[in-house]
């Protein structure tokens, strides 16, 4: 290590004028030239930043991509998510470990490799995929891990581990990524032919008011998930007292099986941006924020360069509506491994340089948000839509989809199809007309939202996907006959026991003992009274956790019981005898009579 | 008609629970009027003579023996009830579900400080029951009916509950009897 940890951090610091809100741009800085940020480094920031030890300490255990300590130069993060297990993450992460001479957690003798894994880092269409550094690598096998060990044994250099560019501006020389779009079904609405400054110019010629009163007038729903009205939160934020307001868009796309987002940023980044602008103007907002995974570090050059470009062009900064004195800018900040910030308060907390740990409610962030202005925290599509409201009028928007659900939705299909990706379809359309377009053909089960949203069954393939009937912020995983709804369930607990922030008892204790209830009926020792008590669970977890995640976490379970119960039904028995199933008394003194036999202890 | 039979038992518990039931004070006199003692400490009777209409659970289950007894509980008992924090909950014993088993008998054998045990054997005899590898809660190992939370619950507690399970009605405890702080 050539300079002092002391330098590093005060570098760092400098970098961001001594912002203690900034708190994750220094962390991230220390951890990208130290490879860790070490207790001298806690120390150090303490001083300069003038933040607790605690503060610092906490981000640090917080996030995934911190270390406290030495790792490697090199970090291999599998992803682990259900998508990349049933296209053979087993295979793939054993022949890493294998090749590497290491199990999942560890590094390598000569600190040069580490293996981790993670959650689904947003490449679910074409898994099984790893991020090596920030270098994504998709598609993977059991041969190809091994060689992308072999080569960065040779050369360390994870960008030289790509082969082939990926389409579009996967291959743009800021990106130079693998990826590849796998737009299956684009347009009339979010992907569509962007018309460059069109929408903005349009806004400009409107008050703020009327703004509103367009994208109200399109009947616009949040795209991430929830679906809360735009405009009204836009209006929210409008009536709030202060003078400094935020845009947030949320690009912490981390709800398993999405990437529709990734897809969009790379290819509609100006869309994203002006929808930013637009909400800026609407609700008097000079700055905007884009808070980008960090699983997607690699996209971020190319956007700071998209964004330089619209300053240039007068697209943002002095001169975006000069003669409404409507100034607007937008900073990216990166995140650092952690699913709970895509919810909207903890992604806030994330902002200002904490552990994601949602906020309570209210006051809502068009209340109180970032720094405690007034924020709208708005989705990446959410803002590709408003772009689009604006450039081509709110009657050619809400004309598409239900009557509840205006317009389209960018669906990121995966798992058991013939051709992952992502599709563009008017809200209404039915799932049965979706899994037909993308070749799902045996689909059995169904999980439609992410692990949060709900697992369907056959039964429920005539329904539509809109908000008053089946809805989701676009993450489809399809699963065929030889998959089993229980196993896919356990998988998605075991996502939620790692991703829960710990703060509240509900969600911190609900997750796991949904986990290992299922892994009770899954072995056969489960009894009809544990699905009550999954039941009972899932109650107390909706009504008292403290936000989204804890209250919904539990529908993976939830949803499979009321689709296959037949199949949780045929593992179940009452006991005999009043003898719990679950308890196996040879299992329990095993251990004990190992170390009366002489075992070691 | 012949008085119901209760049965009590103290698993891996302090006898607390049973000390509380002790604590009802003259009133037992009126308890040995409705129902008649089988298998407990109380009296001393080492297994069951007949099938009980109540069996009182104390402690939860820490070795092979708790689980014969409870086990033989179930079997004996229409109704069982889980009294007190370490039947419900497996209480303080459980305490040492955070360290392993090996450790534990190590420490409290072998390494601690105020252990005398030149052999360093860990007691092996095989009349001594095995440990399991946690202590479970009763609801864990058989199916229990009813909890009746508290450490100890208390006398009016165990009174209460006793007398509304005897003559088959609900039971509402009042405020004071389920509030521990």
């Amino acid at each position: 290590m050539t300079t002092s940890v002391d330098t590093v951090v005060r570098e760092a610091c400098v970098s961001v004028g001594h912002d203690p809100t900034r708190l994750m741009d220094v962390a991230r800085e220390v951890q990208a030239r130290l490879g860790c940020i070490p207790p001298a480094a806690v120390d150090a920031i303490h001083h300069d930043l003038h933040v607790s030890r605690a503060q610092v300490q906490s981000l640090v255990s917080f996030y995934a991509f911190f270390d406290d300590h030495p790792t490697s130069q090199i970090t291999i993060r599998v992803c682990d998510d259900v998508v990349d297990r049933l296209a053979g993450y087993d295979r793939v992460a054993k022949a890493f470990a294998d090749e590497l001479g290491v199990t999942i957690g560890q590094t390598t003798a000569d600190g040069a490799i580490s293996l981790q894994r993670t959650a689904c880092i947003g490449m679910s269409d074409q898994a099984p995929a790893a991020l090596v550094g920030n270098v994504v690598v998709t598609d993977l096998s059991a041969e190809r891990a091994r060689q992308v060990v072999a080569e960065l044994r040779a050369h360390r250099d994870p960008q030289r581990l790509i082969k082939k560019l990926g389409d579009g501006n996967n291959a743009h020389p800021l990106v130079k990524a693998m990826v590849r779009n796998n737009i299956r079904q684009a347009g009339p609405i979010v992907m569509s032919e962007p018309r460059r400054g069109e929408a903005i110019r349009k806004a400009a010629a409107l008050s703020p008011a009327e703004v509103i009163r367009a994208v109200k007038t399109a009947r616009l729903r949040g795209r991430g998930g929830a679906g809360f009205p735009t405009g009204i939160k836009w209006e929210m934020a409008r009536a709030a007292p202060g003078a400094r307001k935020f845009v947030v868009c949320n690009a912490d796309e981390g709800e398993p099986g999405t990437f529709k987002d990734r897809v969009l940023l790379t290819e509609w980044p100006d869309r994203v941006f002006a929808g930013m602008t637009i909400a800026g103007y609407a609700l008097g907002a000079r700055e905007g924020i884009l808070y980008l995974r960090a699983e997607y570090a690699y996209l971020r050059a190319f956007l700071e360069d998209v964004l330089a470009r619209r300053r240039s062009d007068g697209l943002l900064g002095r001169d975006v509506m000069p003669r409404r004195g409507f100034e607007f800018d937008i900073r990216i900040q990166m995140g650092a491994g952690a699913y709970v910030c895509g919810e909207e308060s903890a992604l806030l907390e994330s902002c200002e340089g904490r552990r994601g740990d949602p906020r309570n409610r209210p006051p809502f962030p068009a209340q109180r948000g970032y720094l405690g202005c007034p924020t709208v925290v708005n989705n990446v599509e959410t803002l590709c839509c408003v772009t689009r409201i604006l450039d081509a009028g709110s009657a050619a928007f809400s004309e598409l989809g239900s009557r509840q659900s205006a317009g389209t939705k960018l669906l990121s299909v995966s798992g058991d199809v013939s051709r992952p990706g992502v599709y563009e379809v008017p809200f209404g359309t039915p799932i049965q007309d979706v899994l037909a377009l993308c070749g799902g053909r045996d689909a059995t089960a169904l999980q439609v939202g992410g692990p949060s949203g709900r697992m369907v069954g056959p039964a429920d393939f005539e329904r539509t996907i809109c908000y008053d009937d089946i809805a989701t912020g676009g993450a489809l995983v399809v699963f065929d006959s030889t998959r089993n709804p229980l196993e896919i369930a356990h998988a998605y607990m075991e996502f939620f026991e790692d991703e829960s922030c710990g703060y509240c008892t509900p969600c911190r204790v609900g997750n796991v003992l949904l986990r290992k209830g299922l892994e009770k009926v899954l072995a056969g020792r489960g009894e009809p009274s544990d699905l009550e008590q999954f039941e009972q669970i899932a109650k107390v977890m909706k009504a008292a956790s403290r936000c989204g995640l804890g209250q919904t976490s539990f529908n993976p379970v939830l949803s499979s019981l009321q689709s296959f119960r037949y199949q949780y039904e045929t593992l179940v028995a009452e006991p005999a005898q009043g003898r719990r199933r679950g308890f196996d008394l040879d299992v329990a003194t095993a251990e004990a009579a190992r170390i009366r036999a002489g075992g070691t202890q | 008609m012949s008085k119901p039979r209760v049965a009590t038992t103290s698993l891996c518990g302090c006898f607390g629970c049973h000390m509380s039931l002790l604590d009802i004070d003259e009133r037992i006199l009126a308890l040995a009027e409705i129902v008649e003692f089988d298998k407990s400490p109380i009296n001393d009777h080492k297994d069951f003579t007949q099938r009980c209409a109540v069996g009182l659970i104390e402690g939860g289950c820490a070795n092979a023996e708790n689980v014969h007894v409870l086990r033989r509980f179930r079997e004996m008992c229409d109704v069982l009830v889980s009294v007190g924090d370490c039947a419900t909950t497996g209480g303080i014993p459980a305490l040492r579900n955070l360290v392993p088993l090996g450790e534990c008998l190590h420490e409290a054998y072998v390494a601690g400080p105020s252990v005398h045990n030149p052999s360093g054997r860990v007691p092996d005899d095989p009349e001594i029951p095995l440990l399991l590898d946690k202590v479970y809660p009763a609801h864990e190992v058989v199916k229990i009916d009813f909890h009746l939370p508290g450490c100890p619950p208390s006398a009016d507690t165990l009174w209460e509950a006793l007398n509304a399970l005897l003559a088959g009605k609900p039971l509402a405890l009042p405020y004071a009897l389920l509030k521990y702080d």
